[in-house]
């Protein structure tokens, strides 16, 4: 995974892009701002201080003249200001297209569900995006406020349930770009990260083929005994494998669990160590989080995990 | 209504009964514990409220530290993810409601009558209600540390549906976010009773001659601040109540799996919430408006512009709630017009920032301790100014919303402004309170302290904000470029403590041995100045007459005339058989131990005990209703007529 965060400096998309731009320049007319004011604060503190015994000071009260000046020049100010805004707001979040959007990509404590209605399927706390192509976004939310903020290639936006809050999600280079839940959402709400990669498009299509595929198919060994452990004990109730079973969203869709980069929304990188560590104790690594401590026996953990390793 | 029968004193003696019982002795004792816990003197009243808000300052600065600590590096496991969401839900209910708010309203109680030549405030029973119900509600708040369910963890602002039952209470005995709405009701209870008593006091207690663009800026922030208080408050509560109901009495006002509409929570939050920040702000702006002057040795730059600035941004505070949901999909149309008008806001702030620079201009300024901190105030809420500018661009603000640029923005609006310019009225009033000064060599020391360590804290957060770091996150991977800025943030931290310690110290050392100033150590300007330090209970031996703006400052320049006037006028009081003060009471207290005691019910749902506690609260003022006003005559000597309770 890339090692660096998002930085708003940094932007990869035209809609990031017109954001850092209106940022870059409120913030040199805040610098100039603050050079006249600091100025004229430092002048006064070096040429006003007190030479003791001196007699007072002429007792002005006041100078309308310039206190016009010092309330018009910002309200002009505060004008240019507004239609930088505007313009940006054009830019970088333009109205929603009517239709279904690309992606619908739902909240949930303390994980991301990625679903593509248009290409049929399933994806948890990473996805892929075709270069260069804006992708219409539907954000949801099963629960509480989550916030979507991909900071490199987007605005942020708060998924509300029911809400349908809609962004615009694009990047122009191919990359790894981190993102992460923004509004506080409970426990483990530092752990709602979420990864999307870039890259060109037949690298893409490809991606997209894998995730419609049902999971591998296993007949027997350890793996085939812990496909009908995930079966027999609760994990239906919570998670779905396409082509075994389960329907329910209340977790993350397994079926392409070993195709991903990191577990628990980010908490730990995806390896066989670290899923053992977490079908031990979810618990120990993420507190909090909504899945218990099933106690497995360590025959049965390991079944499902030699069943898990298959679901590329 | 006590205090303003001291305008016809003569008349109520006809009213004294005979025989009263003992339900209705009032209390006399003017030192020892029964005397602060029935005063009606807005003085102690004040020192109270102040000594409190220290308290609760000092407990939010360890929440803070603790935080601090937890992010010093990546992956810490020095508080769990509970813990830390517990310290920073605190942290800010904490530093907003319990420190910052009741030290302005220290101010707000010592400082004002005396600025406005009054004797108490209007009704100085109802003071002491405001004072005790204060003391309930942070109660409430932070009895959470104490039990088995914990503090309140879902944040200052409570966004529904977190704080629904399904998701902070599921699984039942879980009262923490019961507290804090509860809590928060009683504090807005508080609020609005002591705001009212401020408005009538500042509008009808004036000395004559004191018209209202002759009030000093302090007073009239105070008043501007207090009718924020009384309108913004319902919108919290009616929010809060909602809350409750959905709490418990399962109704469904916020809870979006059934239908209800979170986001009309954020609606009622920000209605209330924005106007908030100006209550901490404004005061702040009074306290600076004071000093400037007075160590400028000139009249405040523009007086009328200030003040008209002043009550500008109160209306204008109401108007922009939604600029804290830029990012909750208003729509184009909402966000481009809450964006305007925040950025309006800028105007009259920056006017008075001009104007203060104005008063510096040409003056001969005294770099004593209350103007180093009077000027870190105008750099440092400068810097938050302008990071506020940021982000009323709607855009920019969808970058910059919950993430660590929005918590150094506050915390420059909110420590290098508000707390600032308390401690640098704390440095001022000290000597008028205690009559003592604070050293220059350690005041200014601690002031440097404070100045470096806050920003060494909190600047490094702009760049952590930017580089894509969320807020209210208990840990961090360590490869995503924020180690660094974390760890200078976490150092800086513990150097603004030290800042604060030293303060502490050195306030406490000159309450005990300080060196003593007399009257009028700064050569003040306004009225609260002429008065012995510390004053007396009655204030004023005579009530003055205003003459001009800065009324001291005028006495001072026309003494002949003004002695002429005062003998006129003590005659005169003399007359009417002295000053009269209003006697002490027990039923302020009551009533507001019958407020906290139904609290703990209620969040426990007992029902039972919540009604028994809401009785003693109504017992407790129908009898302080009953007792009726009391009061008792001082004569300008300082003796008073020994009738305690007997008019």
């Amino acid at each position: 995974m890339s090692g660096s965060s998002g930085s708003i400096f940094d932007p990869a998309s035209p809609e990031a892009q017109a954001i850092t731009h209106l940022f870059v320049i409120t913030l040199w007319i805040c610098a100039a701002i603050f050079a006249v004011v600091a100025g004229l604060v430092g002048y006064c503190l070096a040429r006003y201080r007190q030479r003791e015994e001196a007699d007072d000071p002429a007792q002005t009260a006041g100078n309308k003249r310039l206190e016009v000046v010092w309330t018009v020049v910002p309200f002009c100010i505060v004008l240019v200001l507004f239609g930088l805004t505007a313009q940006a707001m054009e830019k970088s979040d333009p109205a929603p297209e009517p239709g279904e959007p690309d992606l619908v990509i739902t909240g949930h404590q303390w994980w991301w569900e990625i679903r593509s209605p248009k290409l049929g399927y399933v994806a948890a706390n990473e996805f892929h995006i075709p270069v260069g192509e804006r992708l219409s976004i539907r954000l949801d939310s099963t629960d509480v406020l989550h916030e979507f903020w991909v900071p490199r290639l987007t605005r942020k936006m708060t998924a509300v349930p029911h809400a349908g809050n809609h962004v615009w999600l694009r990047a122009d280079k191919p990359g790894v770009y981190q993102g992460v839940c923004s509004e506080f959402c409970g426990t483990q709400h530092a752990w709602m990260r979420l990864i999307v990669v870039a890259e060109p498009r037949e690298k893409f299509d490809a991606w997209v083929r894998t995730q419609q595929q049902p999971a591998a198919v296993v007949t027997s060994g350890d793996a085939a005994r812990g496909r009908d452990l995930f079966r027999e004990l609760t994990c239906v109730n919570c998670h779905a494998i396409q082509g075994v079973g389960g329907k329910s969203n209340a977790g993350p869709d397994l079926t392409h669990l070993a195709g991903r980069q990191m577990l628990g929304a980010g908490v730990v990188p995806n390896t066989p160590e670290n899923l053992r560590r977490w079908l031990t104790d979810p618990q120990q690594i993420k507190p909090g989080a909504l899945m218990p401590n099933f106690n497995l026996s360590p025959s049965r953990r390991d079944q499902l995990l030699a069943y898990f390793s298959t679901l590329q | 209504m006590e205090a303003l029968v001291q305008a016809a004193p003569g008349s109520h003696e006809t009213h004294a009964a005979p025989k009263r019982s003992w339900l209705f002795t009032r209390p006399t004792a003017k030192t020892g514990i029964v005397s602060w816990l029935t005063t009606v003197d807005h003085k102690r009243i004040g020192l109270l409220y102040a000594i409190s808000a220290l308290f609760f300052f000092l407990v939010g600065g360890f929440e803070a530290l603790l935080i601090r600590v937890q992010l010093a590096v990546p992956n810490n496991t020095f508080i769990t993810h509970q813990t830390y969401n517990e310290m920073f839900t605190m942290h800010a209910t904490t530093m907003i409601f319990l420190a910052v708010m009741p030290l302005s309203a220290a101010f707000f109680n010592y400082i004002m009558p005396l600025q406005i030549g009054a004797r108490d405030v209007a009704f100085p029973r109802l003071n002491g209600f405001a004072f005790w119900v204060f003391i309930a509600g942070a109660i409430i708040l932070n009895i959470g540390w104490f039990v088995k369910s914990g503090a309140p963890d879902a944040g200052w602002f409570g966004y529904a549906p977190l704080t629904s039952k399904a998701y902070s209470n599921q699984f039942g005995g879980d009262m923490s976010t019961d507290l804090w709405v509860m809590g928060l009701q009683i504090l807005g209870v508080s609020s609005v009773v002591g705001s009212l008593n401020f408005i009538v006091t500042i509008i009808n207690l004036r000395a004559p001659g004191m018209t209202m663009m002759r009030l000093p800026v302090f007073t009239w922030m105070t008043l501007v601040t207090a009718f924020l208080i009384i309108l913004s408050f319902p919108a919290i509560t009616i929010a809060l109540v909602e809350l409750m109901m959905d709490r418990s009495f399962d109704s469904n006002f916020f809870e979006a799996a059934n239908g209800g509409l979170p986001i009309l929570w954020q609606h009622l939050f920000w209605i209330f919430g924005h106007p908030e920040v100006y209550i901490l702000i404004l005061p702040a702006m009074g306290i600076i408006s004071e000093i400037f002057p007075t160590f400028s040795r000139k009249p405040l730059f523009g007086y009328p512009i200030i003040v008209f600035s002043g009550a500008c941004i109160g209306f204008l505070g109401f108007g922009v709630w939604s600029h804290h949901m830029f990012t909750t999909g208003m729509g184009s149309v909402a966000t481009a017009a809450f964006s305007l008008m925040t950025m309006a806001i800028a105007v009259p702030t920056g006017v008075k920032i001009f104007n203060w620079i104005g008063t510096l201009w040409g003056g001969h300024l005294k770099m004593r301790t209350p103007m180093m901190f009077a000027l870190g105030f105008i750099w440092m809420f400068m810097f938050g100014g302008f990071s506020g500018i940021m982000h009323s661009a709607a855009p920019a603000d969808a970058q910059q919303q919950d993430s660590y640029f929005v918590v150094a923005h506050f915390h420059y609006v909110l420590i290098g402004g508000s707390v600032f310019a308390l401690l640098a009225g704390i440095h001022y009033w000290f000597p008028l309170v205690f009559g003592r000064k604070v050293s220059e060599f350690w005041g200014k020391l601690s002031f440097w302290i404070i100045f470096v360590g806050f920003n060494v804290t909190f600047f490094p957060m702009h760049f952590l904000g930017l580089n894509g770091m969320p807020r209210r996150t208990a840990v961090y991977d360590g490869n995503m470029g924020w180690n660094d800025a974390n760890l200078v943030s976490t150092i800086g931290a513990f150097i603004l403590a030290i800042g604060v310690g030293v303060y502490f110290f050195v306030m406490i050392y000159t309450y005990f041995k300080g060196e003593k100033s007399g009257r009028d150590p700064w050569d003040g300007r306004t009225l609260e100045w002429a008065l012995p330090t510390p004053p007396p209970e009655h204030n004023f031996d005579v009530i003055p007459t205003i003459h001009a703006r800065d009324a001291f400052w005028y006495e001072k320049h026309h003494q002949r005339e003004i002695s002429r006037e005062q003998a006129v006028h003590a005659k005169e009081e003399e007359s009417h058989g002295g000053i009269h003060m209003p006697s002490q009471s027990w039923f302020p207290i009551v009533a507001a131990s019958g407020l906290l005691i139904g609290s703990i019910f209620f969040v426990n749902h007992i029902y039972a005990g919540a009604i028994a506690g809401g009785a003693l609260m109504v017992l407790g003022i129908y009898f302080w209703a009953a007792e009726g006003p009391g009061g008792y005559h001082v004569d300008p000597a300082g003796h008073d007529d020994g009738s305690h309770g007997k008019h």
